[in-house]
């Protein structure tokens, strides 16, 4: 399986033709990864390869295991005791599963922002310096306010909050607390970034105030976003990998899986008969 | 049967709104029994135990007579007789020859008078030859008199002040001498067999020491064990049956503690008796569980989106911890332990077993001195049989339950002064 992109099926899947890059040129690489929780086999030898400076959007119905598989990209799945990860995963060539990786340090690389805005109750201050400063990245208050001004501005948020950085993150907006997330996310400098359904709690402006976000950052940073949104995943992925029942049908193009997908289910899927 | 579904929605809404109303009934009458029988218990406490919170005291002018005290035989002397003889020179019905009547009036002024004119005279020997105005209290059944708990219509054989101690008693209160003071003797001295002397201070600070200890064990061993238990464990049989025996260990009879502790502190570490250091360490054994329960809850309870957030942003397992749950958990931390403190404070049985319910007459300088604590206090003041300690118990219990709440109060206090929302 040299070509990422090529589908290890459990049955007689149809082995989906893909423009995939070259392994060397993608940022993640992962070879057939098979999680379980206890006795539920919840993602299915999935292999994928996820480009740099690029959106990529997971797509599929609930319970697919699109999330799942997000979490197994930055080692969040370590935190349930009854998931099993098999498989390889690298990051820039890595095994972020090897013995001597620390999740730690693989999370300070690997940015995540939650489905639900989670700041922390503290100030917006101290919501984006947390990062920074457990990983020591500041070494002075300047750099740290320094790191703190580039992170919101980065979420688009600079301007909103620069007068009460002071004030408690909990008592932002729902659209602003989950840009404010971005901002902590970003703080640690992290090479990709991981959203699980960033939008799902959020309104319609909001929504397109993340999405305008996304398309920013990709100017920096992979981002991985699972959502549940198809139009979401159109308006701001580069390329669409669509999940269901564990497997991963169809990776491509974005605009080929909504356009032209290669598959039934996906086809079912994006036209609404399975969701 | 041509009922609509709406029909039927209103015929039921008679029968639903009656459950409704019988169940808020049914949780009023709960309450109100509930506050009913906490009324009946201060109420009795109060009404037997308020006039223990004044003591009847004589003020005299007292000559310290130098041919009874002489300054180079301090403090030794014959205070008793001084008294005695102010006593007599107020009386006019009592023959000083007469040795029966001096006794009986000697019996008027609770022992300790003697000895607070001697601490008086001790700090300036000056006094010697002077007239000192002294306030004393009065003994126990003269005490007794005045508050009218004695009947002077009881035949004289059944009562314990005579025909004419009633009499001494009266001509000095026509002389305006007697009145009823603040008994602050009840907070500002240890025990004493005599109950117009006897007071909490050495079950006070026993019970403080006590606490103290109890806290300085429990509290960082509870959150310890709880944080592990909840945070590091794995979930497997091993740590199921640890939380199914910290659970069996809270309802554990405390008495059985008490056992342990003699055996195990006293017996073996050769822990002295008595001592506040051995009974903190002894309802530490039975608070932990109670914190133990309590911080596990509470960390329970921090929403588990915080630890993601922090864990996404690479913080390790003990920063997430000690950073953020730990924070959030506060609270309901401080709320189990204060709970579980005010229950050791309240706690008698296993103080019994390891001999803090010994007769101690002054309060503990160290947790290593012997010592007594509140609740064992009233459990020996209720055992004793003069009268004037009835009285004493329900304060000692007033003073026990505004403690508690107290305590509790703060526990509430804290719990809304650092509760964060999110």
């Amino acid at each position: 399986m040299v070509n990422g992109e090529a589908l290890n099926m459990t049955h007689t899947d149809r082995i989906v033709a893909q423009d995939a890059p070259a392994a060397a040129g993608s940022k993640i690489s992962a070879q057939d990864v098979n999680v379980w929780y206890g006795t539920a086999h919840a993602i299915k030898d999935v292999s994928v390869e996820i480009a740099d400076k690029t959106v990529t959007a997971f797509i599929g119905p609930s319970g697919c295991g699109k999330s799942t598989f997000l979490r197994c990209l930055n080692r969040m799945n370590d935190t349930i005791d009854s998931a099993a990860v098999s498989g390889d995963i690298r990051i820039d060539g890595e095994d972020i599963y090897a013995r001597d990786i620390d999740p730690v340090q693989l999370r300070a690389k690997v940015g995540m922002v939650f489905q639900k805005p989670n700041p922390f109750p503290k100030s917006i201050y101290d919501n984006v310096a947390y990062g920074p400063k457990i990983h020591g990245l500041a070494r002075s208050k300047a750099d740290l306010d320094e790191i703190v001004e580039r992170s919101l501005r980065r979420a688009a948020i600079w301007d909103e909050v620069k007068d009460r950085l002071s004030a408690p993150g909990t008592g932002l907006s729902g659209g602003q607390q989950q840009r404010l997330c971005i901002a902590r996310a970003v703080a640690t400098a992290p090479e990709i970034l991981l959203m699980d359904e960033p939008c799902s709690a959020l309104d319609p402006i909001a929504t397109s105030q993340v999405e305008e976000l996304i398309d920013e950052l990709r100017e920096n940073y992979s981002v991985v976003i699972v959502t549940h949104s198809m139009q979401q995943a159109a308006r701001v992925s580069q390329r669409t990998a669509f999940f269901h029942l564990g497997n991963l049908v169809e990776y491509a193009d974005t605009p080929q899986i909504f356009t032209n997908p290669q598959d039934k289910r996906t086809e079912s899927y994006i036209t609404g008969r399975i969701g | 049967m041509n009922d609509t579904a709406a029909d039927i929605v209103r015929q039921s809404l008679g029968r639903r709104r009656r459950k409704q109303t019988m169940l808020k009934a049914f949780g009023l009458g709960a309450i109100l029994f509930a506050f009913l029988m906490l009324g009946i218990l201060v109420a009795s406490l109060v009404s037997s135990g308020y006039k223990a919170f004044t003591q009847t005291v004589i003020t005299l002018e007292v000559l310290v007579d130098p041919e009874e005290i002489r300054a180079d035989r301090l403090p030794r002397g014959g205070f008793d007789d001084v008294l005695a003889a102010t006593l007599v020179s107020r009386i006019p019905q009592v023959d000083p020859e007469d040795r029966a009547q001096m006794k009986a009036l000697e019996g008027l002024l609770s022992d300790g008078a003697q000895f607070q004119l001697r601490d008086l005279v001790v700090d300036d020997p000056a006094l010697i030859g002077q007239v000192v105005e002294i306030t004393v209290p009065l003994s126990d059944p003269y005490d007794q008199l005045a508050k009218g708990l004695i009947d002077p219509l009881t035949p004289e054989v059944n009562r314990r002040v005579k025909d004419d101690e009633i009499g001494y008693f009266r001509t000095l209160e026509e002389q305006g001498l007697i009145r009823q003071a603040l008994n602050t003797w009840l907070l500002t001295n240890a025990d004493s067999r005599f109950p117009e002397l006897a007071g909490l201070k050495g079950a006070l600070i026993g019970s403080a020491w006590a606490l103290l200890i109890c806290f300085a064990i429990s509290f960082p061993l509870g959150i310890g064990a709880a944080i592990y238990l909840e945070e590091f464990a794995p979930r497997n049989r091993v740590s199921d049956f640890i939380e199914v025996n910290i659970n069996n260990l809270a309802a554990v009879p405390s008495v059985v503690f008490g056992l342990l502790a003699l055996a195990v502190f006293i017996g073996w570490f050769g822990l002295p008796r008595s001592a506040p250091l051995v009974g903190g360490m002894t309802l530490a054994l039975m608070t932990m569980p109670t914190i133990i329960i309590a911080t596990r809850a509470a960390l329970k309870a921090v929403p588990p989106s915080i630890r993601e957030a922090a864990l996404g942003v690479g913080a390790s397992k003990h920063q997430v911890v000690f950073g953020h749950v730990l924070p959030l958990a506060m609270p309901g931390i401080l709320t189990g332990t204060i709970i579980g403190l005010a229950q050791a404070l309240g706690e008698t049985a296993p103080l019994l077993l390891i001999g803090m319910n010994a007769f101690i007459t002054s309060a503990p300088d160290t947790p290593l001195d012997s010592a007594t604590a509140l609740p064992t206090q009233i459990f020996i003041w209720a055992d004793s049989p003069e009268r004037g300690f009835v009285s004493r118990t329900s304060a000692a219990i007033l003073v026990l339950l505004t403690f508690l709440i107290t305590m509790n109060a703060i526990a509430i206090f804290l719990r809304s002064r650092f509760e964060r929302k999110w």
